[in-house]
């Protein structure tokens, strides 16, 4: 009985926060737009949905999205292991203090780290400058609003969240496990492959996921970094929300989104439910 | 395990990356030239800029207010839900309450603004509550998310503290709420203080979710330097940088240094 | 003073307790011994009050004990992991039972000092967990639950973490601390040599039941069933069955005891009971020295009698070879009639 007295508010937290706003979604993609505040009257339309169908402009967004996501997270892992690596075989007392480096970035605030970006990569940015400087490039180098740019943003926004799986993977694993391939003949190339890569392989689905699943619908960096024409999801939602003031068009598109993620978002969870 | 000098080498060329766009940031903040990220010689001008500059100061403690609000709403609710999944044991449903504690963890951004929003719209239209959209309703949403990392953050450090403790407070005269009191929060205060400052920096930091759900009234610094940002660049931005780090690394140095006494 | 009824717990598809009667009298050092899975430590947790059984009845005293919550019982559990709180200092976690209890702090110091006293771990009060070693541990748990004056203390396998050579003496303190404070102690142990040497009244329990209580030579000398007499220490039992001409073991190769009661189901011989036979004596039975291993102050002797059972042997002098034949013997009172 004490018990249901505790769980209730707290039930009805997460029901309110997080189950209702879904359901929501799906009644406001079937709304009808239309001016005014709110800019929507209920009803049962389906045009959203048709249109999501029908105008090749939207897969493209959702695929634009993918790939973009699917890219960053395959870099960030590739980049992620060897930090992970690196910081897993220093002595233990300096374990935490290379953890906060590698949040501190995170912590000093994601638009700042982005206006950091423009500035190194823009025409009058400091790498043309350097550039001009040592007289290698004549003109200034498009850097900045490009897809380089754009990837370079999200890699370094979204690295440590594909570092901190792995990196905790590797400091639970039994250090006499090396010792013993060691021993048992093999190199530290096939230590790598055979024993550390195929146990932290969970670790590091849950470090791809924690960075692809919240990148499909990246709407920032793309903004301030990405060429105009990379329109991704994120932008393209906020584009009809905040411009064309389509509120079932953006519902049905959150709803597209998650529809496509479900399966990443399952398979994280029971990442996290065995780990 | 000690790893090979290429490991190494990567990793060192990894932190590069992460630092050198941030060092460079901070480093410029002190540079007289009027273009961003050109030296013109030593010059704290921007910090006076930044000083002067009423509109972001205003963005900037409005959000300073919402964050501290938000990250202590979280703390409390995720504090609380920690404990139920920690120590409640199986309950009805409790597959279903573990997946929604973790749901905006991953989910996109845009998805939860907007989501968010319309959870807002339709209770204003359904019981007049929350009246507008505005710094309440960011406040609303930020707690919302943060109460989830809080969570996940405080649920890791409950699993690892032992159960006996609490047992062997019970067996000594202490009821299961003096043993909570007594026992359980201060072990856990530590994961509690983390999950606040997490909560803290994540509602410091987000543009998206307060951008669906603020309507026009109020700004927040995030989103004052995003709007700033899409046209152009001011050093006053890297006197901004500049400050931030200087504050976070201070703070974090602190924390460290005392964690360093206590081992 | 403490009786527990017909106590039945069940975990999923594990019956933890199987209608378990037990009684332990005032001021007595009562020892659970088991293996694992024998429902020993689920016992001890429903007697603290963390388990609710399923079904049965627990009186102290004659009062009805399962309502009480652990919080309100007067008895204290000392925990095989200790549970020391590792934000206080050892005065503090000594401090913590008797602060709940409301006692003023002027009694409270003295009573930790008496307690620190009990233990032997004078001027360590300011010292943390974290800076204790195992043993020192072990003692502050000890001191903890002691300085509450409980008229019935539980222990959790006390010595199970410590190391062989600490374990002996630590357990020869427990009693003389037992005889001291007067209070009833349970101790739950796996290990029959110290159930053994330090208990007043033993229970060995298996899947959940009783199988025989009473004093420790009781116990050992007269088990009551195979599995009493295997877990303490009688590594030989033989199947079989009463027959006309006497105890016939098929796994013995024939009849190897007489004048047993009818009921007897199978007997046990001790190893150091087994004598190997000289020329000159006739031998109970005759068998092939499978294996020979040296203990320092005697000899394990492996021995293949007919019929296939493998007799431990405990012998004093160097023996044969191995794969000699050999016969062996034991006199009449060494045979311990089994019946269940």
């Amino acid at each position: 009985m004490r018990r249901a007295v505790l769980l209730a508010p707290l039930w009805a937290w997460l029901l309110l926060i997080v189950a209702a706003p879904v359901l929501i979604l799906v009644v406001m993609a079937f709304a009808i737009p239309a001016d005014g505040v709110p800019p929507f009257t209920l009803g049962l339309r389906f045009a959203a949905f048709v249109m999501l169908v029908e105008d090749f402009y939207y897969a493209k967004a959702l695929l634009a999205a993918l790939r973009l996501a699917a890219t960053t997270a395959g870099l960030c892992l590739l980049i992620a292991y060897p930090i992970a690596l690196g910081m897993a075989g220093v002595q233990p007392r300096w374990r935490l203090p290379l953890l906060a480096l590698l949040m501190l970035p995170f912590w000093t605030g994601f638009v700042l780290r982005l206006g950091a970006w423009i500035g190194l990569l823009r025409d009058e940015g400091l790498v043309n400058h350097l550039l001009r400087g040592l007289g290698i490039a004549e003109a200034p180098l498009p850097l900045l609003y490009t897809e380089g740019a754009m990837l370079a943003g999200m890699v370094h926004a979204y690295l440590p969240f594909a570092v901190l799986p792995i990196f905790t993977a590797l400091i639970r694993l039994d250090p006499a496990l090396w010792e013993a391939a060691a021993d048992l003949g093999a190199r530290p190339a096939r230590v790598f492959f055979s024993v550390t890569l195929p146990l932290t392989l969970p670790a590091a689905a849950a470090g791809f996921l924690l960075v692809f699943i919240p990148a499909a619908g990246e709407f920032v960096i793309p903004e301030l970094l990405g060429p105009p024409e990379a329109q991704v999801i994120g932008r393209v939602l906020w584009q009809e929300f905040f411009q064309n003031r389509d509120w079932p068009l953006a519902a049905a598109l959150a709803l597209a989104l998650l529809a496509l993620l479900i399966l990443p978002i399952r398979w994280f969870q029971r990442l996290g439910a065995g780990a | 395990m000690k790893s090979g000098g290429l490991v190494r080498a990567v990793m060192l060329v990894g932190f590069l990356f992460l630092w050198l766009p941030i060092l460079l940031l901070v480093g410029f903040a002190f540079s007289a030239d009027r273009i961003p990220f050109q030296w013109g010689g030593f010059s704290l001008r921007w910090f006076g800029a930044l000083a002067a500059n009423e509109r972001l100061l205003e963005a900037a403690f409005l959000s300073l207010r919402i964050a501290a609000a938000s990250a202590t709403l979280a703390v409390l609710a995720g504090g609380g839900i920690a404990f139920v999944l920690a120590r409640f044991g199986p309950f009805r449903g409790r597959a279903l309450f573990g997946g929604l504690i973790g749901a905006p963890l991953v989910l996109p951004e845009v998805v939860v603004g907007l989501s968010l929003l319309l959870l807002f719209v339709a209770l204003e239209g359904l019981i007049g509550w929350p009246a507008g959209r505005g710094a309440f309703t960011i406040l609303l949403a930020h707690a919302g998310f943060g109460t989830a990392y809080v969570a996940v953050v405080v649920q890791a450090r409950l699993a690892e503290a032992e159960r006996s403790l609490e047992e062997a407070a019970m067996d000594l005269g202490a009821t299961p709420f003096i043993a909570f009191r007594t026992i359980t929060l201060p072990l856990i205060a530590p994961a509690l203080v983390a999950g606040w400052l997490l909560a803290f920096t994540l509602s410091l930091d987000d543009v998206v979710i307060a951008s669906f759900v603020s309507g026009s009234a109020g700004t927040t610094l995030p989103i004052a330097l995003f709007s700033m940002l899409r046209l152009g660049l001011t050093p006053e931005v890297n006197a901004l940088g500049a400050l931030v780090v200087l504050w976070v690394g201070s703070a974090l140095a602190i924390a460290l240094w005392l964690l360093w006494r206590r081992a | 003073m403490l009786i527990a009824t017909a106590l039945e717990k069940r975990f999923g598809p594990v019956q933890a307790l199987a209608k378990l009667d037990l009684a332990i009298n005032a001021g007595e050092f009562f020892a659970l011994l088991g293996g694992s899975g024998s429902g020993k430590s689920t016992l001890l947790r429903m007697l603290a009050g963390f388990e609710a059984p399923d079904a049965g009845a627990l009186t102290l005293d004659g009062q009805d004990l399962l309502p009480v919550p652990p919080w309100a019982r007067p008895i204290n559990m000392m925990f095989q992991s200790y549970a020391l709180f590792p934000h206080m200092n050892v005065a503090e976690n000594i401090a913590y039972g008797l602060k709940r209890a409301g006692v003023a702090a002027q009694e409270r110091r003295s009573r930790i000092a008496v307690a620190l006293d009990l233990v032997g771990l004078q001027g360590l009060e300011a010292r943390k967990p974290q800076q204790l070693s195992g043993g020192q541990k072990q003692r502050v748990a000890l001191a903890r639950s002691v300085v509450m004056g409980p008229r019935l203390l539980l222990l959790d396998e006390p010595m199970a973490a410590l190391d062989a050579g600490l374990r002996e003496r630590t357990g020869l303190e427990l009693r003389v601390l037992q005889r001291k404070t007067g209070a009833a102690f349970i101790m739950v142990t796996h290990d029959q040599q110290e159930a053994l040497a330090l208990a007043d009244r033993i229970a060995v329990l298996e899947a959940g039941r009783v199988a025989q209580i009473g004093p420790p030579q009781e116990v050992y000398a007269r088990p009551a069933t195979r599995f009493v007499a295997r877990f303490l220490g009688a590594a030989n039992v033989l199947e079989g069955r009463m027959q006309d001409g006497g105890f016939e073991s098929a796994e013995a190769g024939g009849v190897i005891a007489s004048g047993l009661p009818a009921e007897t189901i199978a007997i046990a011989l001790r190893a150091e009971q087994i004598r190997l036979t000289g020329a000159a004596e006739a031998p109970c039975t005759t068998g092939i020295l499978e294996d020979v291993a040296y203990r320092g102050d005697d000899w394990l002797l492996i021995i293949r009698i007919q019929g296939g059972a493998r007799l431990r042997v405990v012998h004093n002098a160097p023996p044969p070879a191995p794969g000699s034949v050999v016969g062996v013997a034991w006199g009449a009172a060494a045979v311990v009639p089994l019946f269940a």
